[in-house]
């Protein structure tokens, strides 16, 4: 038996395959149960006070979380030019509804306690709420086509416009992930508040847990049969991303609330490894013509850039999880009414 | 109008609404860092409080910078997402340069950015006093670091370095990132950029406080800025002086930053994109030596001036140091453009960079002179009793006293927009300036737009992005003046407290 050579001209694609995927899966477990928090903002919340313990959950890393998205577009620009311009440009009308609630998110999260107005706060909680179901709805159908693969031609540019993207697989992509990172959501919320929040995220978690896991493994099975080279990876991982949300249900029933949040991570993360793994080593297959699909060989950028590109991560991530799990960290304990200032709203010499 | 007009206009006008807030988050994140120091050094020596004027500017400055960096951040996003959305075809051929310093602006700057910032806002009471200050550092330098990269993309896009064309692939390729890193426009861009970035801050924090102490003295027209020999400044009024002092120093020195870094700029330019630079002045045909003119009524396309104020020898030495050296015309320079790269027009809009060049220079002048001008107002008089001379004349009309009125209100108001429309007026004149190219002498602009997406499409996404950074202008503005006007906030110092609120945040 020959072992082939592995050149670094071949192998380099491979990393930055597995390290785009691993940018998609920090962001999804990150800012999912942020997505997740945002959308059970209002049930699990419910009066203001409630709503600011919630809030104050993903507050000290919310920003930081969304940078993974961030990185993952600029990684994706920078490693496989093409399937950066294909994908975007071919997602155009569902990435401009996307960038619209990642702005609104944004400016929700941060203004919302920033005026001591009821008209002001319950818009705002509702701008949290859709805006934080729409990213993850989208992002969910948009995997999905990834494995689906879209029209494109020759030059790779993707014909046909929105419609292209929805199929039942990629409905159920989007269902999916929602439900996911309600799920997700619920577990990091029983995990880091106490008191009421902390039983009214339980209890939505317990609730949201089986549809989450039916509709996860439905989702990750079908995208296995796919799969190409690694269909034995995907089926395996799809077998531990549900067994994960499963597992989380139990470990919430019986009050472990770290072990429910470490399920549905699995959740999350075996979502977007089963998407990956099942693609390779196609990036974006094109439905129409064979021509058009984007593999991680015609979609590469150099070996000298892909080089300079490897250093620098090399270097940047293992610091990255260190001061991001460092954040993590300081704000370990649990969120209870004692730690919210009087009021959070009016400016001024008030606030110390 | 066709998507490639279009699509210009969209990036038009989400780039220069994005850059409204990126100048105040890099220099206001770099003064707040400083007040913090200021106030952490004052708590030496066993004085837990510390001088505590400086701990509430900090958390002054702090609310209002957070609410800027929101809209900063929320509009960001649409930046890295534009390329591949709307340029995909200049996506395809830059990707393997350009690429790269976006995903290490990324790794290496947002996230270290955002990961801090959060640690700072919630920290306060969980974070020993040094490390937290460390973390509005670290924010801050995250924010240069990106100012660093993301303009060594542009610079590349003015002057593309250490790459050769792959004609096969149709794309550019990179074989000398050093060369990319080390670009001469990336050099003089990055610090004419931060210092640019650095006036906007300093008279933001000099204006605001302007108009505190314009409050005070509503209420009390004895209250004063000046400073009359050892007598301190009334206690309302000492911690607003200090920062118009603070603001007014950054404003000017980073005005002078701006002005050298910006005649080395000039004199790269000339050597790099000589199109710019005769666009710059309208100059039609070569000149030596060459005026530059102030200002001109009348056409600028050579054949009706009507008047003009003309500085001789001026635009040869902007150019090129000299006083008398040669300065390409566009006419020039639009025929061995033809003959280098085919027929074409390859001037950009004559009237569009005079003017912003214009006028980028000259908002920017108005500001440093109101910097001096607030320099000067909070002074410090060794000899009161000579006050009375003092103040006649010009000097009558900058006296402490006249800081009532209305107009002293808007020259308040006035003062930080004024950096900051130069900094716009900066980007729309080299950016333009550029035109046709995408990539100079390799990518014309209207090869680089999607081919897939059609006019209506960006028509749809021009109208939401417009409608929506609208609304939020109107948000974002009612926010940050009532915080402004709400004034300093309590002097509390922070103590590590595991139960201690989380005040700072929501």
């Amino acid at each position: 038996m020959i072992i082939p050579m592995i050149t670094s001209a071949e192998a380099l694609p491979v990393v930055w395959f597995v390290l785009i995927a691993v940018l998609w899966t920090g962001y999804l477990v990150l800012d999912g149960f942020d997505f997740g928090v945002g959308m059970l903002l209002r049930p699990v919340g419910r009066d203001d006070q409630g709503r600011r313990i919630v809030l104050h959950a993903i507050g000290p890393v919310w920003d930081g979380n969304e940078v993974w998205l961030i990185v993952a577009g600029g990684a994706t620009f920078a490693a496989f030019p093409e399937w950066y311009a294909s994908l975007f440009s071919g997602a155009y009308l569902a990435l401009l509804v996307i960038l619209v609630a990642l702005i609104v998110r944004v400016c929700a999260l941060e203004y919302r306690g920033k005026h001591d107005d009821p008209g002001w706060i319950r818009r705002w909680d509702w701008a949290i709420t859709i805006s934080s179901l729409v990213p993850p709805l989208v992002w969910g159908v948009a995997l999905a086509d990834f494995v689906h693969g879209l029209p494109m031609d020759s030059a790779h540019n993707v014909i046909g416009g929105l419609p292209v993207l929805f199929s039942p697989y990629s409905v159920l992509g989007g269902v999916a992930l929602v439900l996911l990172c309600l799920t997700h959501g619920a577990a990091f919320l029983a995990l880091r508040t106490s008191d009421e929040v902390r039983e009214r995220a339980r209890r939505i978690g317990l609730a949201i847990g089986l549809p989450a896991a039916a509709a996860l493994g439905g989702f990750v099975f079908w995208t296995a049969l796919h799969g190409g080279h690694a269909r034995v990876v995907a089926l395996v991982i799809a077998a531990v991303a549900t067994l994960g949300v499963l597992g989380g249900w139990v470990a919430t029933r019986t009050h472990h609330d770290g072990w429910a949040f470490v399920g549905t991570a699995i959740g999350v993360a075996g979502f977007v490894a089963c998407v990956f793994s099942s693609i390779f080593p196609a990036v974006l297959p094109s439905t129409l013509d064979p021509a058009g699909t984007l593999t991680i060989s015609n979609a590469a950028a150099t070996p000298h850039t892909l080089t300079i590109m490897t250093v620098v991560a090399a270097i940047m991530t293992p610091i990255i999880l260190l001061y991001q799990g460092w954040t993590y960290w300081v704000f370990r304990r649990r969120l209870s009414t004692r730690q919210l200032a009087a009021s959070a709203h009016e400016p001024g010499p008030a606030r110390s | 109008m066709d998507s490639v007009v279009l699509a210009r206009w969209q990036f038009a006008i989400t780039t220069v609404y994005h850059f409204f807030f990126v100048p105040v988050t890099i220099g206001l994140s770099g003064l707040v860092a400083a007040f913090q120091t200021r106030w952490l050094i004052s708590t030496r020596g066993g004085h837990r409080e510390g001088d505590v004027r400086w701990l509430r500017l900090t958390r002054y400055f702090g609310k209002l910078f957070l609410i800027n960096f929101a809209i900063g951040v929320a509009t960001g996003i649409v930046q890295e997402f534009q390329f591949g959305m709307n340029w995909s075809s200049y996506s395809r051929f830059v990707g393997d340069i350009f690429g790269a310093p976006l995903a290490i602006e990324g790794l290496a700057a947002f996230f270290l950015e955002s990961t801090f910032l959060g640690l700072w806002i919630f920290g306060w009471n969980r974070l020993p006093r040094p490390v937290h200050l460390a973390t509005i550092w670290l924010a801050a330098i995250g924010s240069v670091l990106s100012a660093i990269f993301i303009l060594a993309a542009n610079s590349w896009m003015q002057h593309p370095v250490g790459a050769v064309v792959n004609a096969a692939r149709g794309r550019a390729e990179l074989v000398d990132f050093t060369a990319v890193l080390t670009n001469p426009v990336a050099l003089v861009t990055v610090p004419h950029q931060l210092f640019a970035c650095y006036m906007v801050a300093g008279a933001f924090v000099a204006a605001v406080a302007g108009w505190q102490v314009a409050k005070l003295r509503r209420a009390d027209p004895e209250v004063s800025l000046l400073r009359r020999g050892d007598v301190p400044v009334a206690e309302a009024v000492r911690p607003w002086r200090s920062a118009i002092r603070v603001g007014a120093a950054v404003l000017v020195i980073a005005g002078l930053g701006v002005a050298v870094s910006g005649d080395v700029q000039g004199k790269v330019m000339t050597d790099v994109q000589p199109m710019k630079m005769a666009a710059a002045e309208a100059l039609w045909h070569a000149e030596a030596p060459a005026s530059f003119s102030i200002f001109t009524i009348g056409t600028l396309d050579g054949q009706h001036e009507v008047f003009s104020i003309k500085i001789p020898y001026l635009l040869s030495f902007l150019a090129t140091g000299h006083f008398d050296a040669n300065v390409q015309g566009i006419d020039d320079l639009q025929a061995a453009y033809v003959q280098t790269y085919g027929p074409g027009t390859y001037s950009p809009n004559i009237p569009l960079a005079y003017w912003t060049f214009r006028l980028m220079i000259g908002t920017g002048m108005v500001s440093v002179a109101g910097g001096l001008a607030a320099w000067w107002m909070s002074r410090r008089i060794r000899h009161p009793e000579r006050l009375r001379h003092a103040t006649r004349g010009l000097a009558r009309l900058l006296a402490p006293e006249v800081s009532r009125g209305r107009w002293w209100t808007w020259a308040m108001v006035a003062l930080p927009l004024l950096p900051l429309v130069a900094n716009s007026f900066g980007w729309i004149f080299t950016e333009t300036g550029r035109q046709p190219w995408l990539v100079f002498g390799m990518l014309r602009t209207a090869d680089g737009v999607s081919p897939n997406v059609s006019a209506l499409d960006v028509a749809i996404s021009m109208s939401v992005f417009t409608l929506l950074y609208g609304i939020l202008a109107v948000v974002e503005t009612r926010l940050m003046l009532r915080y402004i006007s709400a004034g300093l906030p309590s002097a509390d110092p922070p103590e590590i407290v595991p139960d201690a609120p989380l005040t700072f945040a929501y």
